[in-house]
């Protein structure tokens, strides 16, 4: 599971910085998107993996991370999930703004002189 | 013992005044402004009712504690009210009523939500500077991030908008970063609470130490990002340009929240105890600081616009700031809060002064209209008088011209800011100057005698900078009438640059206010201390009247 984990964090925050560093203002937002996806799943995992775990201690088992999920790093997500969904959408409006003003979707409102 | 709700406070009333103000509506402007200037006023006078009370309290008890939970420390978030954090939310109190006080001229007019916006970026700004858990500081960088980026497009126009989606992007990484080092952090000592993170850090097996720095550096690359050190500046010029001109002038803390940031965590996290881990990162601190010190002033010399000139003194505000922090020697990070608070004051007070100079340059201008950019400076020599002009001795002798007052006031005003940005005596900026001046001749390493160099150069190019815009605006003959200026325009400055005027007076009893933050933040210990050994109220007085 490890290893599904890691590449797929790996190839989600690759392709978000590629997306990124492109001159298009939709790619830079599909790349944000993708790169908070990455960071997201990568949060989850700090919290060790582990399969049928539940977060609630029962008697007669140790509480340790053998034993249970930690329920700490599923709340961290859910807060940044909410966070950069916020920021994300914000940004979607200045860049219909850019677009309606510049009348193109260039990151820097005009096209690169050749 | 009763909690000190005092220290909730700054947080709870932007955010009960921002939902107020939603409430009435699109419309009913004039009581918006009344509502807001009050909270702004009252937020003041909390965070300086703050100041007064840790500073009334001798060490080791100069922390105010409050558990807003109601739970046990390392489990939920806490607030802390140290020396360091009433003195940047003073700082913040400042800066938001100046600029209120001044949008109230005509900024307000230009958007809606611009109250709501402002109450939201104070209420993320009092909050960044008194949270101890680490998840809440991001919380609460998104709550003034948020809010920035609705002030920045304020005003519309392609200028903001290509600006904003630039600040927008920077930013929204920036935040990836702030989280992938806080879960690292989290992952190696499983804790948010920064007091019990820097319990934890000197137990971190040495197996996980590199992890351990590596996320300490991610952080850390969030925090100099917002503190815009080069290489991580580049976007500061642009929007702090494009921004209106009280939005620019909060913006003139905003980097001083990565430095806050920075200072905290790092003397918290990195001491001298630290073992293999002490001061961990203090050279890229000092370089850093160094290089952005020189780009910030060679920035200043470089500007055609004068907004853009004080966004590289921002620049150079804060590597002179984040160089002086990296060193980790008391007595320079105490000149450096005495710099931190002149220069953010002048800082807002530049900004709001060059909008009423570029209005005083162009008769009918409105809240749209921008400096584009691309007029260059006229030569000295070659810019043409009007015709108008008695310059000539044949005819009569130029005497008994009254100044205008207005434009008496905006020279004064101006040479005052100048003064404190360059560093120059008499003003503020002169004293904190020569306190990391006089702290960094008892270092006597090669990087101090660097930053020793570039303070003195930077004053110079500082100098050089403004004195050639203070030529170019007062000096120069100009063919339109003499600038209109309202009160609740020039008063915010002329409070602002009384307020640095006061650092001077108070200069004493203001410099051992920092020696003593500064000693208290490079003793990681006191706080520590003062955060686990807060206990949560029994419930039997809960609720009780």
């Amino acid at each position: 599971m490890e290893i599904v984990i890691s590449v797929s964090i790996g190839v989600l925050a690759s392709a978000g910085v590629w997306l990124v560093l492109r001159p298009r203002t939709f790619q830079v937002l599909i790349g944000l998107s993708l790169l908070s996806y990455a960071v997201n799943l990568f949060i989850f995992t700090v919290g060790s993996l582990a399969i049928a775990a539940e977060p609630i201690v029962k008697p007669g088992l140790a509480a340790n991370l053998t034993n249970y999920s930690d329920p700490l790093p599923q709340s961290l997500v859910l807060t940044a999930i909410v966070i950069g969904f916020a920021t994300t959408a914000l940004f979607l409006v200045v860049l219909l703004a850019l677009r309606g003003l510049s009348g193109g979707d260039h990151v820097d409102g005009q096209e690169e002189q050749p | 013992m009763t909690p000190n709700h005092l220290i909730v406070a700054p947080v709870l009333l932007p955010l009960a005044t921002a939902a107020l103000m939603l409430l009435l509506g699109e419309g009913r402007r004039s009581m918006k402004a009344v509502v807001n200037v009050g909270s702004a006023v009252v937020g003041l006078g909390i965070a300086i009712a703050l100041l007064t009370s840790v500073d009334a309290q001798q060490a080791p008890a100069a922390f105010g504690i409050y558990l807003p939970g109601n739970w046990p420390v390392p489990f939920g978030i806490v607030l802390v009210a140290d020396r360091l954090s009433a003195l940047m939310c003073v700082l913040a109190g400042s800066v938001g009523l100046a600029s209120l006080v001044y949008a109230l001229a005509r900024w307000q007019h230009a958007g809606v939500y611009f109250h709501v916006l402002f109450q939201l970026q104070l209420m993320g700004l009092y909050g960044a500077f008194l949270t101890a858990d680490l998840f809440n500081l991001f919380v609460f960088f998104e709550v003034l991030l948020a809010a920035s980026y609705g002030l920045l497009l304020h005003g519309g126009g392609l200028q903001r908008v290509k600006a904003g989606l630039h600040y927008i992007a920077i930013n929204l990484l920036a935040s990836l970063l702030f989280l992938i080092g806080v879960a690292v952090l989290y992952g190696v000592t499983g804790t948010l609470n920064m007091a019990d993170i820097a319990v934890k850090l000197p137990h971190v097996p040495a197996s996980d130490r590199g992890l351990l720095h590596a996320g300490a550096a991610i952080l850390a690359m969030a925090f100099l990002a917002k503190a815009a050190i080069w290489p991580l500046s580049s976007w500061l010029p642009p929007a702090y340009t494009a921004a209106s001109a009280p939005t620019a002038a909060v913006f003139a803390i905003l980097t001083k929240v990565g430095a806050y940031a920075v200072l905290r965590l790092w003397t918290l996290c990195f001491p001298a105890s630290a073992g293999a881990s002490a001061w961990f990162g203090g050279e890229v601190l000092v370089w850093g600081g160094l290089v952005t010190l020189a780009f910030g002033s060679v920035g200043m010399l470089a500007s055609q616009q004068v907004a853009r000139l004080a966004s590289f003194s921002i620049i150079a505000s804060s590597g002179t700031l984040m160089a002086a922090i990296g060193f980790g020697v008391p007595a320079l990070v105490s000149g450096a809060l005495v710099y931190l608070a002149s220069s953010t004051l002048a800082g807002c007070a530049l900004f709001l002064l060059v909008e009423l100079l570029e209005r005083s340059r162009q008769v009918e201008v409105g809240p749209q209209q921008m400096d584009d950019g691309n007029v260059a400076l006229r030569g000295f020599l070659d810019a043409e008088p009007p015709a108008s002009t008695n310059l000539d001795d044949d005819e009569e002798a130029l005497v008994g011209r009254a100044i205008p007052a207005a434009l008496a006031f905006l020279g004064l005003s101006f040479t005052a800011c100048a003064l404190v940005v360059a560093g120059l005596p008499p003003l503020a900026g002169f004293v904190a100057k020569l306190a990391m001046l006089t702290a960094l001749l008892d270092i006597r390493s090669t990087a101090a005698w660097a930053l020793f160099a570039g303070l003195i150069l930077s004053g110079l190019f500082a100098a050089t900078a403004l004195v050639r815009v203070g030529i170019r605006h007062f000096w120069t003959t100009h063919d339109h009438p003499a600038p209109r200026l309202r009160v609740v325009e020039s008063l915010p400055i002329a409070a602002l640059l009384a307020a640095t005027f006061m650092i001077v007076v108070q200069g004493d009893a203001l410099l051992g206010y920092a020696r003593a933050t500064a000693d208290a933040l490079h003793d990681p210990q006191r706080y520590i201390e003062a955060v686990t050994n807060a206990r949560p109220q029994p419930l039997a007085t809960i609720g009780t009247p």
